[in-house]
């Protein structure tokens, strides 16, 4: 059943306000989520002034200089800062999406950050992903043949087959589509969710697999696959433009053309 | 560590509302709703098997200013849940999944089914006598 109130350790209460000294330029308000796993405290959202005229366009940009100017303590997961490693994964402004690749110009009033959402959280906005990767293991996304490979060469592809699996090879797996689900809220700890049904697509699409029915045989399950209810969140918040809720539609016809 | 004590993120306090969300919790909450005026459907067939008296009351109750009311909300409950069913059959067969068409199959899904409410509401008044 679905819990739609937070429980009493995790709501949030007015943290401190950093003002910006000596701005010169326009000031915005980045109001943080904040969470110590060293002290018994509550969540607390954190207010940080910050002069844009010494900041670059980029949310990331902004935390970053919170961090390194600011607020040492701030922690937040970052790598490639060019939307390709997912580490940046955040709930900003209402929707899931990369900081590296929003622009805080993207927003209007107050730039409100929070971890990925209805997630564990390990401090900040850097939230549990255990469950996640498990479920991504547990549909076994690597290439599963019968048949041995050609002995002088690799195994080939059409382009047109190839072409099936461009987009949902393009996903990072930041984890945006499937903490903007509320059928993954609910049931996240059965439903697998869009990130891991794009990929299980991903697999069964691809030519040059051999173990398509066992695929679809895993996700035969009321929750594992049939969950998803169509919201479309998923592919309206992908930063990659990706469409997982499309593959989702694409494996339950494929169950059914196989009856 | 303190893995017992991790908070939980905030989810609908803190996601932006927005009409693929929106448009699907309606979905649902109208089926709820028809489930509900299905009962009353049935009370109003049960009513008039019953004899004249039961039918006139339950007449006097839908009839009414807040019976009215409810039937105007049943309609409208059923041609949204009607539409947006058909635009889930879209989906179903595979179609209509880009955003912009999502949003386009969204308002014409809401607009049909608020002119198709007001329709047989009109007809009703017009042409359905008492």
């Amino acid at each position: 059943m679905a819990q739609l109130k937070l429980p009493a350790n995790s709501r949030m209460t007015e943290g401190k306000t950093w003002p910006a000294k000596g701005a010169t330029g326009e000031v915005r308000r980045f109001r943080v989520y904040r969470w110590n796993p060293d002290d018994e405290a509550n969540p607390v959202v954190d207010t940080y002034e910050l002069d844009m005229d010494e900041c670059g366009p980029m949310v990331l940009d902004a935390l970053i200089k919170i961090k390194n100017e600011i607020d040492p303590t701030l922690t937040f997961r970052r790598s490639c800062r060019e939307g390709i490693c997912g580490s940046c994964a955040m709930n900003i402004d209402g929707t899931n999406t990369l900081a590296c690749t929003k622009a805080c110009s993207d927003v209007d009033g107050d730039v409100k950050i929070y971890p990925l959402p209805h997630m564990p959280v390990v401090k900040d906005l850097v939230p549990d992903l255990t469950h996640f990767y498990a479920q991504y293991a547990s549909i076994k996304p690597w290439i599963q043949t019968q048949t041995p490979a050609p002995p002088d060469r690799e195994r080939l592809q059409s382009p047109e087959d190839q072409s099936k699996i461009n987009q949902p090879s393009a996903c990072i797996l930041c984890a945006c589509c499937s903490t903007s689900c509320p059928s993954y809220w609910w049931n996240g700890d059965r439903y697998l969710g869009p990130a891991v049904l794009l990929q299980a697509y991903r697999w069964i699409v691809d030519s040059r697999d051999e173990a398509t029915g066992d695929r679809l045989d895993a996700l035969e399950d009321p929750f594992k696959l049939y969950r998803c209810h169509t919201i479309m969140n998923c592919t309206n918040t992908c930063p990659k433009g990706l469409n997982p809720a499309k593959a989702i539609a694409e494996i339950k016809k494929l169950m059914v053309a196989r009856r | 560590m303190h893995t017992k004590q991790r908070p939980l993120s905030p989810h609908l306090q803190v996601y932006r509302p927005q009409l693929t969300s929106a448009m699907s919790i309606c979905h649902r909450i109208s089926g709820v709703a028809l489930s509900v005026g299905t009962l009353l459907l049935t009370y109003w067939l049960v009513a008039a098997a019953a004899g004249p008296e039961a039918y006139a009351r339950a007449q006097s109750v839908l009839g009414g200013f807040f019976g009215s009311l409810i039937l105007f909300a049943f309609t409208g409950a059923l041609f949204y849940h009607l539409c947006n069913g058909i635009r889930h059959l879209m989906w179903d067969a595979g179609y209509g999944f880009n955003i912009p068409t999502v949003y386009r199959s969204g308002y014409a899904v809401m607009i049909a089914a608020a002119v198709l409410t007001v329709l047989v509401w009109l007809l009703a008044l017009l042409f359905g006598g008492s």
